[in-house]
């Protein structure tokens, strides 16, 4: 169901037959969804083989690559879309993978967990303990999730990076966004959605 | 039929292809008719649709999977990926495997005789390219009423013929598969193969590859070309593993005989190579591989030579392959994103250095078998 949500929110905002990357394509269900339902062309990156073999079966174009590498393969504005759900709070730079995204996209679609949600907010602040929820389901000495970041952190890179956002939807973990995480997203949101593009097109 | 016959494609005879065509070569040179000797596992479906093109590498053959006899203490060369119910399932496709041109295993080559003078070709078989032989396998699929081929598969110098089909003969494969392959050699390459080729030319028995008229064959160069190439074939760790500095004897006996196990093993390999190998054709492949370049045709820019391409492409590199490391993969790779290809990549953990394409590793079986099965579901029948 979650899973559904975000992919058709994600659907919602790529235009038809437009080239996509998918980093951290997981399974490649996002990249086939897209490709049934909005005719896109293009590769997902994985790092995992047992998912590179899922995607094989899906009929996915997939790269076994390392994200924490870089896009090196790729040339600057060769995709529409660089799509990256759940994956940002994995990668060991985040910043320069941003930056990586929108040099060679001109759209960037980022999905991540937000800290600022305010149960992770009283865990921390009265169980004295490292988030864990449905969400963040990692003890902190197994996580993969090497940064995480509240929605305010995000933005605040981004206004740093010279990355403009587009587009935000904070919503729960069924990806539902009611009025209350519309008006106070840091707070009340989840999971961050975000639509970004470079400030200045042309650096 | 004993139990290893039955888990292979079983029992199979070589079959001969001769085409009268005459064959232009990219050196200029004409080949006026030719043989090429193949095998086939499964059977061809109604809509002549489920065939797969295996192309040999440097030193293989025709006979890739199943036994000649009864007798025969190996199957053919990649037996472990070919047969029924194997990751390239003989019970749903068509598998061809022919003996290049050029090659010592029965096609037309050095050992086969030239019309002129009706003695054997030997030196004066002119030398073939990459896209020499896509071409006379081209005419073999005609002769087989195969109008495309579901898949072309190919490790090493087979992953570059795999390529070059993919760019000569767009509208005649589905897929592509090259595996631990290069868009071309490297200068080390290219140095290893010369050096390969200077002691099969260097050797006395040699007489400028005119050896079957001496009754002999340089069967010491051929040998020392070989252990070569069979260290560049293997990785540092698996030699460690596999001998590390362990002793024939006991002890060390301050001499020029074999000592190290390596050495023997070496040795050996040299030695079961040059009983069944021809020195002439393993000259000619080196220079085929030599020669392999399809980015030169454009200014060497392979995404420009991939243009015309049209297949799925599934490009496969193994992590401990110090020949064509995965780094040479990602050449081929980047070239087909460039030009907009479909293109999925796999890098295989593997410790067996280049040899491990030819290695039953699980996930590259699963990898392999998985492609395969959805390129079959989607077949006309």
């Amino acid at each position: 169901m979650a899973l559904r949500n975000e992919q058709s929110l994600i659907t919602s905002w790529i235009e038809i037959g437009s080239r996509v990357l998918d980093l951290g394509c997981g399974d490649g269900a996002l990249l086939a969804y897209l490709r049934r339902e909005r005719k896109v062309r293009g590769y997902g990156i994985e790092i995992d083989p047992e998912n590179i073999i899922h995607c094989v079966n899906a009929g996915v174009s997939v790269l076994h690559s390392d994200l924490d590498a870089g896009l090196g393969d790729f040339r600057d504005h060769s995709f529409d879309y660089v799509i990256m759900t759940q994956t940002l709070q994995a990668m060991r730079y985040p910043h320069r993978l941003l930056a990586e995204m929108l040099r060679v996209g001109h759209t960037g679609i980022v999905t991540f967990p937000n800290m600022g949600y305010w149960k992770c907010r009283l865990q921390m602040a009265f169980g004295g303990r490292m988030p864990v929820s449905r969400t963040l389901p990692h003890q902190w000495y197994d996580t993969p999730n090497l940064h995480l970041c509240t929605l305010l952190d995000f933005e605040t890179l981004c206004a740093e990076t010279g990355i403009r956002i587009l587009e935000r939807r904070a919503v729960d973990h069924v990806h539902r966004s009611g009025l209350g995480r519309r008006l106070v997203p840091n707070l009340l949101g989840e999971i961050a959605i975000y639509r970004v593009c470079r400030a200045h097109p042309a650096a | 039929m004993n139990d290893k016959m039955e888990a292979s494609a079983g029992l199979v005879t070589p079959q001969r292809f001769h085409s009268s065509e005459t064959l232009l070569l990219r050196s200029g040179a004409k080949l006026p008719c030719f043989e090429l000797i193949y095998e086939s596992y499964g059977e061809l479906n109604a809509a002549r649709s489920n065939g797969i093109l295996i192309c040999h590498a440097l030193s293989g053959d025709h006979h890739v999977a199943g036994y000649h006899d009864s007798k025969e203490q190996r199957p053919g060369w990649w037996d472990n990926i070919i047969g029924p119910g194997k990751a390239i399932d003989t019970c749903r496709f068509f598998v061809v495997c022919p003996n290049n041109l050029g090659g010592c295993g029965g096609s037309t080559g050095p050992l086969t005789p030239n019309p002129v003078s009706g003695r054997p070709y030997g030196p004066d078989f002119p030398i073939v390219t990459v896209s020499d032989w896509v071409d006379s396998q081209y005419l073999l699929m005609r002769h087989l009423g195969i109008d495309r081929w579901a898949a072309v598969i190919g490790g090493s110098l087979g992953g570059m013929q795999s390529l070059e089909w993919a760019i000569r003969k767009p509208g005649h494969l589905q897929a592509a598969f090259i595996i631990a392959a290069a868009p071309k050699l490297s200068s080390q390459n290219i140095a290893f193969n010369e050096v390969a080729r200077q002691a099969i030319r260097s050797d006395p028995e040699f007489h400028g590859g005119r050896y079957l008229d001496h009754d002999g064959s340089p069967a010491r160069g051929l040998m020392l070309a070989r252990m070569l190439g069979h260290i560049t074939y293997l990785s540092d760790d698996v030699l460690a593993q596999k001998f590390g500095r362990a002793l024939q004897d006991e002890e060390l006996k301050f001499g020029y005989g074999v000592e190290f196990q390596v050495e023997s093993y070496l040795r050996y390999k040299g030695l079961s190579f040059v009983r069944h190998f021809d020195a002439n054709t393993y000259l000619l492949f080196t220079k085929v591989l030599d020669y392999f370049d399809p980015a030169a045709a454009t200014n060497g820019a392979l995404a420009a030579a991939m243009a015309p391409a049209r297949a799925n492409f599934y490009v496969l590199s193994f992590s401990s392959d110090w020949r064509f490391a995965p780094a040479r993969s990602r050449e081929i790779t980047r070239a087909l994103l460039d030009a907009d290809k479909q293109v999925t990549t796999l890098e295989v953990q593997s410790e067996q250095g280049h040899d491990s394409f030819l290695m039953p590793i699980p996930v590259y079986h699963r990898f392999m078998r998985t492609a395969l099965e959805r390129l079959h579901a989607a077949l006309p029948n």
